[in-house]
């Protein structure tokens, strides 16, 4: 470790910058669970031994080029061949690769047992959210970028978790072995935390697993990491790793909120009510393509300013938030959102930006999902 | 390996009339001609390439969306890829083997002169396809230059285009292939036996058996793609009983063997360049040649790598590994040969050896984050960040692209007659050399501490790396324009070149004059 921040400090000084020392780490973030910290050692290990490798065959290299010049007057000497030599440097390699293969191998056999987990929680990707369900409990949310568009078109000061900041993060308990269950609804997404040593495909059609076990509270981030189109970047990982107690008060809470939703599923809500939540689902799930100002993105993304679906009957227009457009990148909601959600963001799209069509209520979107 | 140079330099009765202008080149069987129309193609697309690659280093320079859109980043990082891997870099080492291979074997010309011509103007076409398709309602393919579906299936007709584009290149390099191994195979001069062979020769026809190898399955890969598209085929959706995972083995199938494609030619530059300038035979001929083809066969199975974070059952993901392990073995013979080729010599270094000395320490860099990347817990934290970014740039910056370069300040004086200018030549190589490095290093150190590749804007606590990088990538940009005023300098005059510019320099292609006759070896030269 000492060595560790010898280099992070040198690396600082020749930068010659008076930021934190922080800014310029060199290595892997601190491992927070087994895998993670495997992988870790792993890399030093790896990375010593390249190192010695390097220096030697790089010093034999430098010595030879600084003395055996001919300026200096040096004779080629004509030998071109030693299968002494030969061998020895195919079998030496051959060892040390042997002596790297069994510590990585141990390591891998560790981090594909996904027995006995504590807890199983389902993982889906979507463009460009993460959708979490924690299978024995019954809880399920989506979890969306939180970071303002402002601040990504530099029009605000970025915050200090900027990108790397969602609205509701995946919260789990300390200790306990936690199994993920990754799929996709679109197209492949790859959910990674550094520190937690996970990063898995996510895979449309198929279910793949992983797991970690945390070692200590607190929040940990990471990102989507498969390309996934233009929100590649805006898809960020949380997880808040809570003491058992905790946990289990957050559970409680999640699981009284999503009744008290589905009961306002039921009734007729005012335009108000509809307009203010509508531009919240709107901005979360709709604007990373549709634009915040509905302008869309000309041959990429069509605008909803004055778009015929918008301005349309309802039920062509919630049939399409509902069961997406087949050949385009215009998802399905229907199983994202709720039937509120949909009438919702439908009700803030067809009375935004110049368009005047009527608004809609969660009676029409249920009738219209069977 | 002595030579008769004798019968090599009687020819001149044999000049005929060479047509002048554009018809000389539209249809032109020579293979010189044909070696430098894939030389200028391949500059013409690096600039284009470069440019694509100064745009997403300037977005990268702070966080936050400043010069380009998310839509029109991925397009970029994209085609960079694309134009690089088949526009810039292939295209060079077959302009490399054009021009040299016949001199290198003392043939009159390549096997089969007009599928040449072809096979180059076959190029053209598809590069204007794939930079087109920018201009196309939705842009340019925007999926990565891997285009794993589903991505790749959502995208606009541009994604037709490409794989169109990619059919159309892939047709062309097929060509070559069959073209540079029935040269070498049948085209020797009397007594250039297959262990004579220049190594830049034998990493050749290696090569060319490895792109007939998988080229083939590119193009199936990209037929099924382009089937799943506008067909209702389901190869790679699971709605249909497909894989989108099937698509990424059959990709990297292709994918493993092309990495050596864009290297094992190096190798051969290298192998040519550094015996030179330490007035020293090549060490371990014999070993090179094995290891070349050790290579070449590793390269099959190893490709479950590019896949480490799918989701493949253990036994996979351990073989994977271990073949991958594997590798490292005759690669490190080559570079221990390269050393032991300097060791006791009497090196100078011109600029085209301070390129390839560049080469064997930064390529190794390169060598050395693969072997990092193999090992599987490893490569679960460093999959698509910026530490691949790292690894396969050295491989294909400071390796293919430099042997490039190594191979050009080479060869140049031998076809234009002209030596190169070393003063141009070695600010070009310094500041290149520097600035790839403030360029690339800083990657390896963004991909650890957790910024995946392929995102147009980033977290705060990648700023300075990235901020160093791209001043890196500026330099390191411009510096290239040096080369073009090498090029065209020694192109136009300079000091004359003689048959043979080096003292150290061995093998057919310095008994002929410089630059070489128009149709050389008519007679073949008698290797003894």
């Amino acid at each position: 470790m000492t060595c560790t921040r010898a280099c992070t400090a040198a690396v600082a000084l020749f930068a010659l910058s008076d930021r934190a020392m922080a800014e310029y780490r060199i290595n892997l973030p601190a491992p927070q669970s087994s895998v993670a910290h495997a992988a870790y050692d792993l890399h030093v290990i790896v990375l010593w031994v390249c190192l010695v490798i390097f220096a030697l065959v790089f010093g034999a290299m430098f010595y030879s080029l600084l003395r055996h010049r001919k300026s200096l007057g040096h004779e080629a000497h004509h030998f071109h061949e030693s299968t002494t030599v030969e061998v020895i440097w195919t079998t030496v390699p051959f060892l040390i690769l042997i002596g790297l293969a069994w510590p990585a191998t141990q390591a891998v056999l560790d981090q594909k047992d996904t027995g006995n987990p504590d807890l199983t929680i389902k993982i889906t990707g979507h463009q460009w959210k993460w959708e979490y369900e924690y299978l024995q409990e019954g809880v399920r949310f989506l979890s969306v970028l939180a970071t303002p568009g402002e601040q990504i078109g530099d029009r605000m000061d970025k915050g200090e978790h900027y990108l790397l900041e969602v609205d509701e993060p995946l919260v789990v308990p300390v200790g306990r072995k936690v199994r993920l269950l990754l799929t996709a609804a679109d197209v492949i997404h790859s959910w990674w935390v550094p520190a937690l040593g996970v990063k898995q495909d996510a895979i449309p059609g198929f279910i793949r697993d992983t797991w970690f076990r945390a070692d200590a509270p607190g929040t940990y981030r990471g990102q989507c990491a498969e390309l996934c189109g233009n929100g590649h970047a805006f898809m960020p990982i949380v997880v808040e790793v809570k003491p058992e107690a905790e946990y289990r008060a957050w559970l409680a809470a999640r699981k009284s909120g999503q009744a008290a939703k589905a009961a306002a599923a039921g009734r007729i809500l005012t335009v108000q009510e509809l307009l203010a939540s509508g531009e919240k689902v709107y901005a979360a799930n709709c604007a990373a393509c549709h634009q915040a100002d509905g302008k869309g993105l000309p041959g990429v993304f069509p605008a909803l300013t004055g778009s015929a679906v918008v301005n349309g009957p309802p039920q062509a227009h919630v049939d399409r938030v509902l069961h997406g457009k087949e050949g385009t990148a215009m998802p399905a909601f229907a199983a994202q959102l709720d039937d509120a959600e949909i009438a919702a963001v439908v009700s803030y799209e067809r009375q935004s930006w110049g368009n005047r069509a009527e608004p809609v209520q969660p009676a029409l979107v249920k009738n219209l999902r069977q | 390996m002595a030579i008769d140079a004798g019968t090599a330099i009687l020819e001149p009765a044999h000049q005929e009339a060479v047509p002048g202008g554009t018809w000389r080149w539209l249809t032109t069987t020579n293979h010189k001609d044909i070696g430098t129309l894939y030389l200028c193609f391949a500059a013409v697309m690096f600039l284009i390439g470069g440019l694509m690659a100064m745009t997403i280093r300037a977005e990268l320079f702070q966080p936050g969306l400043q010069l380009v859109q998310p839509e029109l980043f991925n397009q970029l990082t994209t085609l960079h890829g694309l134009i690089m891997i088949f526009g810039v870099i292939m295209p060079a080492f077959t302009g490399f083997a054009n021009w040299q291979i016949p001199l290198m074997i003392g043939a009159p010309d390549m096997a089969f002169p007009r599928m040449n011509n072809w096979s180059f103007w076959l190029l053209p076409v598809a590069a204007a396809f794939l930079i087109g398709s920018m201009f196309l309602p939705g842009g340019a393919v925007a999926g990565g230059w891997t285009l794993y579906p589903p991505l790749s299936i959502q995208g606009g007709v541009s994604y037709d285009l490409t794989i169109f584009a990619l059919h159309i290149m892939g047709a062309s390099s097929i060509m070559g292939a069959i073209n540079i191994i029935t040269t070498i195979l049948n085209m020797r001069a009397p007594g250039m036996t297959a262990m004579r062979m220049p190594m830049f020769v034998w990493t050749w026809l290696i090569t060319a058996f490895l792109l007939i190898a998988v080229m083939p399955v590119l193009a199936g890969t990209i037929t099924m793609l382009l089937a799943d598209r506008n067909f209702d085929t389901h190869f790679f959706s699971a709605a249909g009983g497909g894989d989108p995972v099937m698509f990424q083995h059959l990709f990297w199938f292709f994918g493993h063997p092309e990495v050596y494609i864009l290297i094992l030619p190096a190798f051969g530059i290298v192998s040519s360049v550094i015996p030179t300038f330490a007035r020293k035979p090549l060490f371990g001929y014999r070993s090179m040649v094995y290891a070349t083809a050790s290579i070449a066969i590793l390269s099959f199975i190893v490709w479950g790598h590019h896949m480490f974070t799918v989701g493949m059952p253990v036994a996979a993901q351990l073989f994977f590994m271990y073949a991958t392990m594997l590798i490292a073995v005759p690669t490190g013979v080559k570079v221990f040969n390269w050393v032991a080729t300097m060791w006791q010599g009497s090196l100078t270094f011109e600029t085209a050896m301070l390129f390839a000395v560049a080469f064997v320490c930064l390529f190794t860099i390169g060598g050395f984050s693969g072997l990092v990347l193999a090992m599987v817990p490893v490569d679960t934290q460093l999959q698509d960040t910026y530490y691949v970014v790292a690894h396969f740039h050295y491989v294909l910056v400071t390796g293919a692209l430099f042997a490039i370069y190594a191979g050009l300040y080479y060869w140049l004086p031998k076809w234009t007659g002209h030596r190169v200018d070393e003063n141009w030549g070695r600010w070009h190589f310094w500041l290149s050399a520097v600035s790839v490095n403030v360029l690339f290093f800083p990657m390896h150190f963004l991909g650890l501490a957790g910024m995946p590749r392929r995102i147009p804007d980033y977290a705060l606590q990648f700023a300075d790396f990235n901020r160093i990088a791209s001043i890196g990538g500026f330099v390191f940009g411009a510096s290239q324009v040096l080369l073009l005023i090498v090029i065209i300098k020694c192109i136009r005059g300079g000091e004359p070149a003689g048959d043979r510019p080096y003292e150290g320099a061995e093998g057919l292609e310095w008994t002929l004059s410089s630059p070489p006759p128009y149709h050389s070896f008519a007679t073949p030269p008698e290797v003894k």
